[in-house]
């Protein structure tokens, strides 16, 4: 251990790990970010790319109506998520956010199954009267129209 | 007539903002000396007027004036009276005033208060505090006037979002606001202590408190956050690594380390360049925090305002403020004169270590947070969570907290990895039994690390105390342990809950029951109950832990009327060693009469460390504060009484 360091080479020798370290932690990000962003899929992406097994991934989509049924455990419920062009069938064990119904717009955060079958570990639907998935913003007007007009009927 | 007033209130503050800025520049320069006198009650004044302009919308929310388009689109006369009150920052233009309000009360306390530094850095310290103000100023008064009237008042308001229906709301935001405005007296200080060029101990020891005071209130305001959050959103998390969390996050994370590095130029006057980065970037991250919150690129609740034209304003003010400060560091570093050398191993060391860990761990989380809207502006959509915030976060976390059990031990300057070998080897064997234990219990690799680590480190937070008088130590010493330790316990929260939690999703009817962990829960009953604007589904059920005593718990399912929601109130129990966890959801659909209800429950071992040790990290830097601000008292009082001898003798 050289016992004189000059106190502009320390400053230096510093300023060079620091960045070094940060770029690293740049280059680590960046890496990860590519391999662990959950992208968000419609069900026509789905039926022409559909993502690897194990990534995890964002579906949304319309709840088909008259899809939606319950396992015999009260708490698995199964459905067909579509866009118009293709449909995904859904499973999902939890508890439903309150407005999700058939026929109205939702996100499912989960990944594929090997059957086809898209596993969520959560929906997100509209949960106010304002809020409608940051992702279904950008579906054709009359999908967003019939969105709002389910969603928002106030039953 | 009160709206008009508080609104007059906030025009005169931001003319008085103006002003200080003004006289502060001429002050600073030649032949201006004249204005200089002018700053310091020009920045009380302005204090005292945006604290007149804040005080009036509380008492316009108060009386549910709803001729006031912000009371008639936020608060409704039905509100108990609390959620009146806190209403009046429960939204955007509230907000943006409460938080001018508190930086013109910081200012003015700034001005009053303190006299340690030259007289040119204090002018630019506070011409730099009203530059900042001054950005907000216009933005409430430009694009968010929150005064503004109703040509004709509707019948009854349109209520508050029922998720911020809570006391969490009353707390939180004000809590994370003083966090946030605390920083940016940081950033006047470092502005002009780069200015005038004074960076030293004596500008270190004038930002301190100011930054220990911030780090306290964001502790709190993120341990809160997350409690709220936990029992609130029903899903049983307690950190969702949502841009709005991060946004709280990354200043935090900033703040220790310019607490760190600032200590370090107090006490050794080295750092000086790396502390003033750190001063620009903790506040540049509170504008960040701020900007995604409020500027409506996200949706979540949160997000008050919708309106571009306000993003637009904001990410203005966060390009010339951070853009600014930038220039004049870049302009101004090389002339701040190099500080005191030290070792590579020694206390410097490891905070130096520790500090470029922190930041490595903000620019991490500062990418995932943006990346999704960068995609987003080449159209794909993406959300980044935890598989991507866990790991990479943890590979600079881990050695981040190996180094911060050793810290401490070491001596400034320079000192022998040899000669601290022993006393760091008691929790390490510790670490590594506890590591030893965990083998082969299916605990995964994240929680099984941090495990070991807790319980190293928890010993190892306390080894600074050994050797020492007690009695004598000084409370910053115990502040540093105190937080230290939370640190850990924080730790072993996180890891227990997530290694060892039980989840149980099921169906039940009246009568039946369940099992989850040690827990057996009994649905007794679900009937409808009614509160002031909401209805709700409740549930009664009994759970006893281990067959032991029977407690009776009640989650429910809310639906609010005035807006239209819905909400889970969670029930919890809370044990020594951890919290059982219920949520109600619907009658088991597709079986209608069948009589099936949604239970969710998880049995969480020692998740409330979580939040004590968050409670404990804020106690440690309370402690460091009150240690602080006493020394300098007494130092004041030193000082007067020596100038008062001088004077006696006739000098």
């Amino acid at each position: 251990m050289p016992t004189v360091i000059k106190p502009k080479h320390q400053r230096l020798v510093l300023l060079v790990i620091a960045l070094a370290v940060l770029i690293a932690a740049g280059l680590l990000a960046a890496w990860a970010l590519r391999n662990q962003a959950s992208y968000f899929y419609v069900p026509s992406e789905i039926a022409t790319a559909p993502p690897e097994v194990t990534r995890a991934v964002r579906l949304g989509g319309m709840v088909e109506k008259g899809s939606l049924r319950t396992d015999a455990d009260g708490v698995t419920i199964h459905f067909v998520v579509g866009d118009g062009k293709a449909r995904v069938p859904v499973r999902f064990a939890g508890i439903a956010p309150s407005l999700f119904v058939e026929g109205s717009g939702v996100v499912a955060e989960g990944r594929m199954a090997p059957d086809g079958t898209f596993v969520a570990d959560n929906l997100l639907a509209k949960h106010d009267e304002n809020y409608v998935p940051r992702e279904l913003q950008d579906m054709t007007e009359h999908q967003k129209r019939e969105i709002v007009a389910e969603t928002t009927d106030t039953r | 007539m009160i709206a008009e007033f508080g609104l007059v209130a906030l025009w005169l503050a931001g003319a008085l903002a103006l002003l200080q800025l003004v006289a502060g520049a001429v002050g600073l320069s030649k032949g201006g000396e004249a204005l200089s006198g002018l700053v310091r009650p020009v920045a009380a004044a302005q204090g005292v007027l945006a604290l007149v302009s804040f005080a009036t919308l509380v008492a316009l929310f108060a009386r549910t004036d709803l001729s006031v388009k912000l009371v008639a689109m936020n608060s409704h006369s039905a509100k108990p009276m609390i959620y009146k009150i806190a209403g009046a920052w429960g939204n955007h233009e509230g907000s943006m005033l409460l938080w001018v309000m508190v930086m013109g009360l910081a200012g003015a306390f700034v001005a009053m208060v303190e006299r340690r530094l030259p007289e040119r850095t204090m002018l630019a310290t506070l011409a730099g505090q009203a530059f900042v103000s001054l950005g907000f100023y216009a933005f409430l008064l430009l694009s968010s006037n929150p005064f503004e009237r109703l040509v004709t008042p509707p019948p009854e308001g349109n209520g508050l979002n029922p998720l911020l229906q809570d006391m969490g709301l009353a707390f939180h935001p004000p809590t994370l606001y003083f966090g946030y405005v605390g920083l940016s007296v940081a950033f006047s200080f470092a502005i002009g202590a780069l200015v005038t060029r004074e960076v030293g101990p004596a500008f270190a020891r004038a930002m301190r408190p100011w930054v220990l005071g911030a780090w306290i209130f964001l502790t709190i305001g993120i341990t809160a956050g997350s409690y709220w959050a936990y029992y609130e959103l029903g899903w049983g998390g307690w950190w969702f690594w949502d841009p709005v969390e991060n946004a709280s996050l990354m200043p935090w994370l900033a703040a220790t380390a310019l607490l760190h590095s600032a200590s370090v130029l107090a006490s050794r006057d080295a750092l000086r360049a790396w502390t003033v980065m750190l001063g620009v970037v903790a506040f540049s991250m509170s504008m960040v925090g701020t900007f995604l919150v409020r500027s409506g690129i996200l949706t979540s609740v949160h997000a008050f305002a919708v309106d571009p034209e306000r993003g637009s304003f904001i990410l203005a003010l966060l390009a010339i403020n951070i853009g600014g400060a930038l220039t004049l560091f870049a302009l101004r570093a090389g002339t701040v004169t190099e500080g005191k050398r030290f070792a590579p191993i020694s206390r410097e060391g490891a905070l130096v270590f520790n500090n470029v860990m922190l930041s490595a761990i903000l620019g991490i989380i500062l990418f995932g947070t943006l990346y999704p809207l960068v995609t987003e502006a080449f159209d794909t959509r993406v959300s980044v969570g935890p598989p991507y915030f866990n790991p990479v976060s943890a590979v600079f976390f881990v050695p981040m907290l190996l180094v911060l059990a050793v810290g401490p031990l070491l001596r400034w300057r320079r000192d022998r990895l040899d000669r601290v070998g022993k006393v760091v080897a008691i929790p390490a064997l510790l670490a590594l039994g506890v590591a030893a234990f965990l083998i082969g219990r299916g605990v995964s690799l994240l929680p099984y690390v941090g495990m070991a680590l807790a319980a190293g480190l928890a010993v190892a937070s306390v080894l600074p105390l050994r050797e020492r008088n007690l009695r004598r130590t000084p409370l910053a010493v115990w502040g540093m342990v105190a937080a230290h330790l939370g640190v850990a316990v924080a730790l072993f929260g996180m890891a227990s809950d997530s290694a060892f939690k039980v989840e149980r999703l099921v169906a039940l009817r009246a009568g039946e029951a369940t099992q989850v962990g040690p827990w057996k829960v009994m649905l007794k009953s679900v009937r409808p109950v009614a509160g002031p604007n909401w209805t709700a589904m409740e549930a009664d059920m009994f759970a006893s832990y281990e067959g032991g005593i029977v407690t009776e718990i009640r989650p429910q399912a809310r639906s609010f009327w005035a807006p239209l929601q819905q909400t889970t109130e969670s029930a919890l129990v809370t044990r020594w060693n951890g919290q059982l966890y219920a949520v109600i959801g619907e009658e088991a659909p597709g079986s209608p009469g069948d009589g099936r209800w949604q239970l969710r429950l998880w049995w969480k071992p020692f998740v409330t460390l979580i939040w004590y040790g968050g409670l404990l990290i804020a106690f440690g830097g309370l402690l460091a504060l009150i240690g602080r601000v006493a020394s300098d008292l007494r130092r004041f009082a030193a000082r007067g009484k020596i100038a008062c001898r001088r004077e006696r003798q006739g000098r």
